[in-house]
């Protein structure tokens, strides 16, 4: 692989990891482990803990993969730019 | 008009519709039967996967399930989304810029392996007929609750449906109707969603109105519903009662088995370029949401509308809903303190659970019961959780035309998913094991007939699945994602991430996760099920969640194997390059 696509698929695997972190804090941390101790605030009628379980952690994803379309996006503009000096 | 006049010109207009797309998108090549031509708008392909996706278990069982779970219902919600983001971010981009057919077939070219691939199909044949069974039931139950035609008439009218439009338009027709029972299905779930929430919390969006106060009063809809819950013996409505360690592995499971399903990631094969790949799972996942965060609040909507419209009522002056559901056999209430009025708290009403009905009435004209009662507790109704959804309608007091509109939306769901399945069974059949593997020398045009032919014979497999349902298709359903997490998950991950992985770790990767998770789940689902309970299972996780361990045994096998076996050969390692390099 040349340093190009090294570096491509190294920023990649930045993105992947951030996105990743945050898919499991939001469902298996806010959803399920820490879901109890985040049942004491609320919003509105819902505790808090059981909104991320039911609700919230669905939201999350949706943005999650959203955003890492964008980052995609941008970084293969940045790549084929590259491999393309026109 | 009545309902069942409404639910005939409703379902027979959608139908007229999904034949006529058939007709309109009939598939001429190969290129178009297994993957629609790689010409799918990624729009378009959401609304496909979100519909292929959604099953008649999602429509109608899942509310249903969550309403008697409570908080335990979770690992639903977020299992059966939160494998998107995987699929999106791990998996879709990069199977689809390796550019071929199917799911063995990207196993079969990564571990070079004709073994690998066979197994691959193997798994991928099982997975799918799971699935298609519980589809039947759904469009078994939608056929006899409301059009009043027996379950084998109703199956055989599905079957004929389906038919048409897979074995004629393959991907390409079922893309397209896929689009548009995605259009009714959900229009189906939202109307009397919105209508019960706005009836209940006064708010016109159900996801809010689920967090908001109950109309002409200060108290919390969640609050009330842990109350009532509370004082009729069940645990609180918000409250987990499973394990922790459980909740966690099953909803792992689902998650890892969502983003290893073959009839999921083979829709990622249908657009154009990898960025529409990444879109795609982005709409898709929109498209699901919809339903997945309004199902929730259906579930609190129905459990409140039940409690209240049944609590100490008479039975002789029982809402008709109980009547009608009761007739067919998914209510059965016992008198337990003859007293004649319904009484519903925890517990089970009767011993076996199910009921099994005696011919004739009783006193007040119920229905009489050959179980003896479980006289443990003081419940004295046991009510289907599948039927929920189908009579949410009905208890809230909603008109007729939207009880007709969900039972359309019952059977979109339910075909839907049955047409994506019966399309990968049918190219893992004609492209994997005839073109690939067993005569290669077939033409283009042989192929796609033995492809049609494949999708007509798993059809009839279906129907008699649907005809003579096997007793345990509810049981078996923590096999299709245990096996997927456990199987396809890590063989898929690894083939992109590692490129170290060679056909001798990934085989016994592969079959160490399925011989692991098929035994827990045999042996607790058949062999011993009277042990299935907490106290015996490896670190209190239950069947439902064990593929999650079975994937961890996968890639530890996996992993260890490759680097104590030779790598694999410098083609693999090209080719892994190739599907990492941007677009």
């Amino acid at each position: 692989m040349d340093n190009r696509n090294k570096e491509y698929w190294n920023s990649n695997l930045k993105i992947i990891s951030m996105l990743l972190l945050v898919w499991f804090l939001v469902s298996f941390g806010f959803g399920i482990l820490f879901s109890d101790f985040l049942d004491q605030f609320k919003i509105g009628g819902f505790k808090l803990g059981f909104w991320f379980a039911q609700q919230g952690s669905i939201y999350i994803f949706v943005l999650l993969i959203f955003i890492y379309v964008f980052l995609m996006k941008k970084l293969d503009e940045k790549a084929t730019k590259k491999i393309d000096p026109d | 008009m009545s309902v069942q006049l409404l639910t005939y010109i409703f379902v027979g207009i959608t139908f007229a519709l999904y034949i006529g797309i058939a007709i309109w998108s009939k598939a001429q090549s190969t290129n178009d039967f297994y993957v629609a031509g790689k010409g799918v708008h990624p729009i378009a392909n959401g609304m496909a996967t979100a519909a292929d996706w959604m099953s008649a278990a999602s429509f109608l069982s899942m509310a249903g399930l969550i309403a008697f779970l409570g908080k335990d219902g979770s690992v639903y919600l977020m299992g059966w989304t939160g494998g998107y983001v995987l699929l999106a971010l791990l998996l879709a981009p990069y199977l689809r810029k390796f550019g071929k057919f199917t799911v063995p077939d990207f196993i079969g070219e990564r571990y070079y392996s004709q073994f690998a691939r066979k197994v691959a199909v193997l798994c991928l044949i099982f997975i799918s007929f799971t699935y298609i069974a519980g589809q039947m039931r759904g469009v078994g139950i939608v056929f006899s609750r409301f059009l009043e035609v027996d379950i084998d008439t109703g199956v055989i009218v599905g079957m004929a449906i389906v038919f048409f439009y897979a074995v004629l338009g393959g991907m390409k027709g079922i893309t397209y109707t896929q689009v548009a029972q995605y259009c009714v299905l959900i229009f189906a779930y939202l109307v009397p969603a919105i209508f019960i929430s706005i009836l209940m919390t006064g708010s016109a969006i159900p996801q809010v109105g689920f967090g908001s106060t109950l109309v002409d009063s200060s108290t919390f809809l969640l609050d009330k519903l842990d109350q009532v819950t509370l004082e009729l013996g069940f645990t609180e409505y918000t409250k987990n009662t499973k394990s922790t360690i459980d909740i966690f592995c099953i909803t792992a499971a689902l998650m890892f088995g969502t983003a290893g399903l073959p009839h999921v990631i083979v829709r990622f094969f249908t657009v154009p370029n990898v960025g529409d790949a990444r879109k795609s799972a982005g709409y898709a996942l929109i498209f699901i949401a919809l339903l997945y965060t309004t199902a929730p609040a259906v579930s609190a909507f129905a459990r409140m509308n039940l409690i209240d419209s049944i609590q100490d009522q008479n039975y002789t002056t029982a809402p008709k809903w109980f009547k009608n559901w009761e007739e067919i056999g998914l209510i059965a209430w016992k008198d337990k303190n003859n007293d004649g009025a319904i009484r519903y708290s925890s517990g089970n009403a009767l011993e076996g659970i199910k009921p099994s009905f005696s011919e004739g009435t009783g006193i007040y004209g119920e229905r009489l019961l050959e179980n003896k009662t479980d006289q443990t507790n003081s419940n004295e109704v046991y009510i289907d959780r599948d039927i929920i959804v189908l009579a949410n309608p009905e208890i809230a007091k909603l008109p007729g035309w939207v009880i007709a509109l969900v039972a359309a939306g019952g059977l979109a769901a339910a075909l839907s998913t049955a047409a994506g399945l019966l399309l990968v069974i049918s190219s893992s059949i004609s492209h994997d094991l005839l073109k690939k593997t067993y005569m290669p020398h077939i033409t283009e045009k042989q192929e796609l007939r033995y492809a049609r032919l494949a999708a007509a014979a798993a059809i009839g497999i279906a129907g008699i699945f649907g005809i003579y349902p096997p007793a345990f298709v509810a049981q078996v359903v923590a096999f299709a994602f245990g096996l997927a997490a456990a199987t396809f998950f890590p063989a898929l991950f690894l083939g992109i991430f590692y490129k170290r992985l060679n056909k001798e770790g990934a085989i016994t990767g592969m079959l160490g996760g399925l011989i692991f998770t098929a035994t827990y789940i045999i042996y607790f689902k058949f062999i011993n099920p009277s042990l299935n309970s907490e106290d015996y299972w490896l670190m209190s996780i239950s069947p439902e969640g064990i593929g999650s361990i079975g994937m961890l045994v996968n890639f530890v096998l996996a992993t260890t194997v490759s680097t104590l076996t030779k790598k694999p050969p410098q083609q693999v390692y090209d080719m892994v390059d190739m599907i990492r390099k941007p677009s």
